[in-house]
């Protein structure tokens, strides 16, 4: 019985925080749609909540909001798969040649910091106004984490790893496959993680901006029909995706990490 | 989010003599004799790839030019104000997240799970809530930086050393006086940390902004440029562009002194 009693109380302690937040966010929806209700607040700017829930309907039946999603998550991993091969190949490649890793890791680090994603009216006239855009938008603003993730994994494998790799007479291709790309694979899922965060974020900004494709351009259509409860369920539905798809990635993350 | 921090780490190696630097001055000559000869190949769209004396003198002109640092002063100023707003919140609400657990257990997630969605689709409401002129550009400035700064401020607040917050405690300080003497202080890394990520999302933020509905600012002057099809003159405002960001980015690390802890 003490031993039930103890258990409860630490769980108890991790519900009680999420329940307070969860209470704190209905508590200011409710009070919003109160507010809009009597009129405080203009329903023609913010509309009541109740009306973007019955929203959500219109959108999965009358938008066809699977269709889209599946049009920008096919986006996403086009974009992915590319950031994937050709970030972790200039890793690779960087960390094999020290010179050239020494002259362009800098520049990938401040490719990193600039905004990237600025260049889409360059990449409309280059590629023109289609999913290429946007899925060269993704590639190109997920890569510089990739390739910098992938240095760090492989420069940071433990020596005595690379020790054993010796001892059994490993030639070079060997102790890459069989040491230091499992050695460095936890390390560059960080880097492909992040990047494919960035695609996302930029491949539905770029959706969005272009007026192309599919969740964006859901956002854009029906704010410039003025379907304001519409509008707010089409930008929820993106922040639930994009959340859904950061959890997923941070426990295929924890399930690669190894265990110390 | 704040593994792009990290990331930056990166920027400082190399030295600038020897073979690195013929190695770089060979890439960046090979990359413009490719862009030159593609440019008169004649492979591609005429000014998809303008030659370099184009794009050189569309810069020369860029710079000359009055209206160029008129608009850069607006974009300038909104995205100092979104930075000032988002920024100032993110600290006040960091602070309040990083000193109290049961607060930071109960709002940080959806903070930590909103980080990284994308900010642009909220213009819409940004819009209709502060009108299609400067107010939305930094209202959107302000709601892209405010995340990464929180959620940088809150994880500083709770690396702060425990003797340091004993020491302001035996003083018997006040809470603003913790604030001001102890807090402030110990995490003085982590704020400036937040404010460099800040600084890129509130740019970005703003920048899109413009570019998608405004009158003024480099925004605004980037899709002009794209509407008349003048490729030299874009090609100019996105390297003046991208100067002035990662300068800013590696002067706000450097001022901060974060080149100096990530060496030691």
């Amino acid at each position: 019985m003490t031993d039930a009693t103890a258990t409860q109380r630490p769980a108890r302690a991790q519900v009680a925080p999420a329940v307070i937040g969860f209470a704190t966010v209905t508590a200011t929806l409710l009070l919003a749609e109160l507010l809009i209700q009597i009129g405080a607040i203009n329903r023609y700017i913010v509309p009541p909540p109740s009306e973007v829930i019955e929203a959500f309907r219109q959108i999965v039946v009358e938008e066809h909001i699977f269709r889209r999603f599946l049009l920008t998550a096919a986006e996403c991993l086009t974009a992915g798969v590319m950031l994937t091969l050709c970030g972790v190949a200039s890793g690779v490649l960087m960390h094999r040649f020290r010179l050239l890793q020494r002259a362009c890791e800098t520049w990938v680090a401040a490719m990193a910091s600039a905004p990237l994603v600025l260049m889409y009216p360059l990449f409309l006239v280059i590629f023109g106004r289609n999913a290429l855009t946007i899925i060269m938008m993704g590639f190109i603003a997920g890569l510089p984490p990739v390739i910098l993730k992938t240095i760090e994994g492989i420069t940071a494998t433990r020596k005595v790893l690379v020790d054993v790799g010796r001892s059994f007479n490993l030639n070079a291709t060997q102790q890459f496959w069989k040491i230091l790309f499992p050695a460095a694979l936890p390390t560059i899922f960080v880097g492909v993680r992040l990047g494919l965060i960035f695609a996302l974020i930029n491949v539905v900004g770029t959706e969005f901006l272009i007026n192309y494709g599919g969740l964006g351009q859901l956002i854009t259509d029906l704010a410039e029909r003025y379907d304001l409860a519409g509008t707010y369920a089409a930008i929820c539905v993106v922040i639930l995706v994009s959340v859904l798809f950061f959890m997923a990635l941070e426990r295929i993350e924890r399930w690669l990490r190894p265990v110390d | 989010m704040a593994e792009t921090g990290r990331l930056r780490g990166a920027a400082a190696a190399g030295p600038l003599i020897g073979p690195v630097t013929l190695l770089r001055a060979a890439i960046i000559l090979g990359v413009l004799a490719l862009w030159e000869f593609l440019a008169h190949s004649g492979w591609l769209y005429r000014d998809v790839v303008p030659s370099l004396s184009a794009i050189a003198r569309a810069l020369v002109a860029l710079l000359l030019q009055g209206e160029y640092y008129f608009n850069l002063g607006v974009t300038a100023g909104e995205i100092g104000m979104g930075l000032l707003i988002g920024g100032s919140a993110g600290l006040v609400v960091g602070i309040v997240l990083g000193a109290n657990r049961f607060l930071s257990k109960a709002f940080e997630p959806y903070l930590y799970y909103l980080g990284p969605t994308p900010k642009i689709i909220f213009l819409p409401i940004a819009i209709m809530w502060f009108g299609v002129d400067t107010p939305s550009k930094i209202a959107l400035g302000t709601f892209s930086c405010f995340f990464p700064i929180t959620l940088s401020v809150a994880a500083g607040m709770r690396q702060i050393d425990p003797v340091l917050i004993r020491v302001g405690q035996s003083f018997r300080a006040n809470t603003l006086q913790m604030v001001l003497k102890i807090y402030l202080p110990a995490m003085r890394h982590p704020i400036i940390n937040g404010l460099r990520l800040g600084f890129g999302f509130a740019l970005i933020g703003t920048l899109l902004a413009e570019t998608r509905l405004s009158n003024k600012g480099i925004g605004f002057l980037i899709i002009r440029a794209y509407d008349t099809f003048n490729m030299p003159r874009m090609y100019a405002m996105l390297i003046v562009l991208f100067v002035l960001a990662i300068g800013v980015n590696a002067l706000i690390g450097h001022l901060g002194g974060l080149e100096r802890i990530r060496r030691a």
